[in-house]
C-alpha cells in the first residue's frame, strides 16, 4: 500500500445477534494482518474493535463499526443506536457494568470492556447522548508501519 | 510446554486438532470473563474456561490464543465447535473441575498471564 | 483442616470484609459463572472469581461458601460490600490471577481437593 493511499471499510451491527459476536472483529483483523500490520497493533486493535463490537451487541438495537487508515493511522469508529452512557466516569471505572445477570452468564459484563479499550488504545474518544447512542473513535498509530 | 503433555496431564480429550503436536504453551489464563482474557490473555497462551460458547473462540482469535480446555466436561455447543475448526483453534475437554485443572498444570511449571 | 484465616495468611490475602474467619474449608471451587457456582460448589468451600458484582453475596449465603477470593487484584463494588457486611460473608482480594492463585491453594494441601 503506497504511503498516501486511504484504505476504509465499514460492518453493520445487529444488537442482540450473540451468534456473530466478533465476526466483524475477526474480518478486521484479517484485513489488518494482510496489510502487513505488526502483529503487536494488530492484536490491541482486534481486542479494542471486539470490546466495542460486543458492548454495540450487549446494549444497543443496531450500529456500525468502521476503520479507515490514512497518514499511518488507524481509525476504528463505533457508531450505535443504543442507550447512550449516563456516567462516562463510571463506565470507565473497571467493574462498574450495567449488563444484565444473563450477559454475565455469556461471559460477558465484567465491566471491563471500556478499561480494556482504554488500555490498548494510542487514542480513545467517546461521544455519548443517552436516549440516542453512543460513538466510539479509537485510533492507533502506525508509525513506523509499511503501510 | 507441548500442549500434547498439558492434554496427558489433565486426561484431556481433543475436540478439534488445530494442529496440537505443533503448538507450545508459554502461559495460562483462566476464566469465564472474556474481557479478562482479552485483558491478560497472552500469545501463547492456554485459556482455560467452563464457557461453552462461539463467543471464546472468537476470544481466542482475536487475542492469539492458539488452544481452549473446557474443564468440568463441558460440551462445546456445536457453533463452538464449527468457529474452532475454521479458526484452527485447538479446542479440548477435561473433565476435572478449573480449580483442579488449575492446580496440576501450575504443579507442573505453567504460570499465568501476567499483565505488561 | 486449614482455616480461612489461614489460608488469608499463607496466600497473603488482603480480607476486605471480614465474616467467621475461623470456618474450615471444605475445598475450592474456581468459577466466574454464577450459575456454575450455584450448581456445582460444595459447603464450606472457597470461592475464587473475577466477578465484584453483588449477586456473589447471594450466591455465597446459599451454597455456604466460606469465603470468596477476588482475584487480579479487582475490588468488590460498593454494594457487594455493604451485603458482604449484613451477611456476614468474608471477601478477600488476591492480587495473583485466578491460575496462579488456585495452583498456589492447590500445591499448600492436598485437604483441599475438591
Amino acid at each position: 500500500m503506497a504511503a498516501n493511499d486511504t484504505l476504509e471499510g465499514c460492518f453493520e451491527l445487529m444488537g442482540g445477534d450473540f451468534s456473530n459476536a466478533g465476526a466483524a472483529s475477526s474480518e478486521l483483523k484479517s484485513i489488518l494482518t494482510k496489510l502487513g500490520i505488526s502483529a503487536d497493533i494488530v492484536r490491541r486493535a482486534a481486542v479494542t474493535a471486539f470490546e466495542a463490537e460486543m458492548n454495540v451487541i450487549i446494549h444497543a438495537v443496531a450500529g456500525t463499526m468502521h476503520y479507515m487508515i490514512i497518514d499511518n493511522t488507524l481509525t476504528i469508529t463505533l457508531n450505535d443506536m443504543g442507550p447512550g452512557i449516563e456516567s462516562i466516569e463510571l463506565a470507565m471505572q473497571e467493574g462498574y457494568s450495567t449488563a444484565p445477570d444473563w450477559v454475565r452468564e455469556m461471559g460477558w459484563g465484567a465491566g471491563m470492556g471500556l478499561p480494556n479499550i482504554k488500555k490498548y488504545a494510542d487514542i480513545f474518544k467517546i461521544d455519548t447522548v443517552v436516549g440516542e447512542g453512543t460513538t466510539l473513535e479509537i485510533y492507533f498509530r502506525l508509525k513506523g508501519e509499511k503501510c | 510446554m507441548q500442549l500434547s503433555k498439558i492434554i496427558d496431564l489433565v486426561n484431556g480429550t481433543i475436540v478439534v486438532d488445530g494442529g496440537v503436536a505443533a503448538i507450545d504453551i508459554t502461559s495460562v489464563c483462566s476464566a469465564d470473563l472474556l474481557s479478562n482474557v482479552l485483558r491478560h490473555g497472552k500469545k501463547g497462551a492456554l485459556l482455560v474456561t467452563c464457557l461453552n460458547q462461539p463467543h471464546v473462540i472468537r476470544s481466542a482469535e482475536l487475542a492469539d490464543i492458539p488452544a481452549v480446555l473446557l474443564a468440568l466436561g463441558a460440551i462445546p455447543v456445536k457453533d463452538m465447535v464449527a468457529l474452532a475448526e475454521e479458526k484452527k483453534i485447538v479446542l479440548l475437554t477435561t473433565s476435572l473441575p478449573m480449580y483442579t485443572t488449575c492446580g496440576i498444570l501450575y504443579g507442573a511449571g505453567l504460570r499465568s498471564c501476567v499483565e505488561d | 483442616m486449614l482455616t480461612v484465616s489461614a489460608i488469608a495468611e499463607r496466600l497473603g490475602l488482603n480480607v476486605v470484609v471480614k465474616g467467621d474467619v475461623s470456618r474450615t474449608v471444605s475445598g475450592c471451587y474456581v468459577s466466574d459463572l454464577l450459575s456454575d457456582v450455584m450448581a456445582h460448589s460444595k459447603d464450606d468451600n472457597l470461592w475464587i472469581t473475577l466477578q465484584t458484582h453483588p449477586n456473589i453475596v447471594a450466591v455465597a449465603v446459599i451454597k455456604g461458601i466460606a469465603a470468596v477470593i477476588l482475584t487480579n487484584g479487582r475490588s468488590p463494588e460498593a454494594e457487594t460490600v455493604r451485603k458482604a457486611e449484613a451477611e456476614k460473608v468474608t471477601i478477600m482480594i488476591s492480587a495473583d490471577g485466578t491460575f496462579e492463585l488456585a495452583g498456589r491453594l492447590y500445591a499448600m494441601t492436598k485437604d483441599l481437593q475438591p
